[in-house]
């Protein structure tokens, strides 16, 4: 497939990272000015050269502008400082906008950033009833994404089983992650043991509640060739859907706007499913990513439970989902590590490393999965 | 109608005027959806304008009180002290056959996970305190007359 002038023409040359976990006392400006300190010094570049700095808003304590701070605190007057207020998808979406702001040549340097910290200070967002939903008990994200869980269970067939893989696939890799905030294996068994907590969820399909920040370094391959950068990974790919709707509207509540995202993506790198050798999807909740699959294409509608069953997406299968634990065991960070792990096995650099890492897809989603980003990544330069 | 005064009072429901007519629907026990006057779409939530054609003035009409079931969860932890007593319920979305969907409980069934999609459901208002709350039970299955 022809792919678009665009990719490969804007590569990502640092990552950085704050510890994941339990960080109290730490504000989210402080954990995004050392992630930021970090991502710099992967990519092996000043501060100054940073002429973009784009900002996902912390989901704990929404704060109007909270992006100047951000900027002030990292000592920098950039051309470009937006705030991007779109959940989990804001991560990709934003990095797709510094693609294009600097193919445009509206800045040259761009550092993406989140941190929050809604382990230690609040995490009431995720708990909060809309509308009349408080009277009939309906609160926060669980009872909302059970309903989507509930109607592909009843629809398709999943199972338990198939649930309990996607958290046993992303434990195991986590167990093995030595930054993981979560480190302890999980079996099969164990989970078919846990009681339920929103059925159809158990505490195994829901993702971890963390602090810690992130960042990542955004610029032209061409730059990165200038500014001799080390281990640079194209971007071959993005796009996005936004299913916009609460799920009670949607007249299918088992498929999303990924359906489009992943297309978009697709079609700008040139690739298909089949191209993927190794993904990192975003698992707030288990059936997310049997979702994700199935809308991505990587399997039929309906057929996400089965293809994530015996062990096909941890690290010696045939599509390694997850490599550093994800949402489920990693961190609950809403989606900037998944880029990172994206990196780091596209340098072949990855704690647990896919033996075959040629192509990496990335997805972002946020809300009751409203809205959705989509990055496909290539080895590095 | 059922009272139970032992357990927590629930949350307030949206008494905005933008809502309250649908709150003094239950309470004369009809449960009420919004109909566009323009292109005759009825939806819910409530909203000023039609999400479909978005002409503003959409009436309130009362809804038959039959409806499927879309999907459901079961509480097993409450999620706010008001519903410590009562758990486990279930929390539902059920498509109305005027088309409209809402958030609702599921109320008379002995173990929710016996449920399914598709399932035609009844509409039964209970009163809990000052509000007349809006549920549904499962439609008694019609027996078709042999021929």
């Amino acid at each position: 497939m022809a792919r678009h002038p665009l990719s490969e023409k804007i590569v990502i040359a640092g990552v950085g990272s704050t510890r994941f976990g339990s960080l109290p006392g730490r504000s989210t400006v402080s954990m995004i000015v050392e992630a930021a300190s970090g991502a710099l010094q992967d990519a092996g570049i000043e501060k100054e050269l940073v002429d973009a700095v784009l900002v996902k808003p912390p989901t704990s304590n929404p704060e109007m502008m909270f992006q100047v701070g951000v900027a002030e605190a990292l000592g920098l007057q950039p051309k470009l400082n937006p705030n991007w207020n779109q959940g989990g998808a804001a991560n990709i979406a934003m990095l797709s906008y510094a693609a294009l702001s600097i193919d445009a040549g509206l800045c040259d340097v761009a550092l993406l950033c989140f941190a929050d910290n809604a382990k230690s200070a609040s995490s009431t967002a995720y708990n909060k009833a809309k509308g009349n939903d408080a009277v009939f008990g309906l609160f926060g994200t669980l009872g909302k994404y059970g309903m989507i869980a509930r109607r592909h269970i009843e629809q398709y067939g999943t199972s338990y089983d198939h649930l309990g893989a996607i958290a046993v696939a992303c434990r195991r890799h986590g167990s093995e992650n030595p930054g993981a905030q979560l480190r302890k294996p999980l079996t099969l068994d164990d989970y078919r043991a846990s009681k339920p907590l929103v059925a159809p969820f158990r505490r195994e399909d829901v993702c971890l509640v963390s602090d810690g920040g992130a960042a990542i370094v955004v610029m032209s391959a061409k730059r990165a060739r200038e500014l001799k950068v080390e281990r640079a990974v194209p971007v071959l790919g993005f796009g996005q859907g936004q299913t916009a709707w609460e799920p009670y509207l949607r007249a299918d509540l088992t498929t999303t706007q990924a359906v489009a995202s992943a297309q978009t993506a697709f079609a700008m790198a040139g690739l298909s499913p089949q191209d993927i050798d190794v993904a990192q999807l975003y698992d707030c909740f288990t059936i997310v990513p049997i979702m994700t699959l199935e809308d991505y294409g990587f399997c039929k509608k309906g057929e996400g439970g089965p293809f994530a069953a015996d062990g096909r997406l941890e690290i010696d299968g045939d599509l390694p989902m997850n490599t550093s634990g994800g949402l489920l065991s990693e961190t609950g960070m809403p989606g900037m590590q998944l880029i990172i792990e994206g990196v780091h096995q596209m340098r072949g650099e990855a704690n647990l490393q896919a033996k075959r890492a040629r192509n990496c897809i990335i997805s972002n989603q946020g809300g009751i999965m409203q809205t959705h980003s989509t990055l496909i990544l290539g080895e590095r330069l | 109608m059922s009272d139970a005064p032992e357990l927590a009072p629930l949350p307030a429901p949206d008494d905005s005027p933008l809502w309250a007519p649908f709150w003094a629907a239950t309470q004369e026990g009809r449960l009420a959806f919004m109909r566009c006057s323009h292109c005759g779409n009825g939806f819910l939530p409530a909203r000023l304008e039609c999400p479909k054609c978005l002409s503003p003035g959409a009436q309130w009409e009362s809804a038959s009180g039959g409806a499927r079931l879309i999907s459901w969860v079961v509480y097993h932890r409450p999620p706010n002290p008001a519903f410590a007593d009562r758990v486990p319920y279930t929390v539902a979305i059920v498509e109305l056959d005027e088309g409209p969907r809402m958030t609702t409980n599921i109320t008379g069934v002995a173990d929710p996970e016996s449920l399914s999609i598709e399932q035609r459901l009844v509409l039964r208002i209970e009163q809990e305190g000052d509000v007349a709350v809006p549920r549904f039970a499962p439609a008694v299955p019609r027996i078709e007359p042999r021929k």
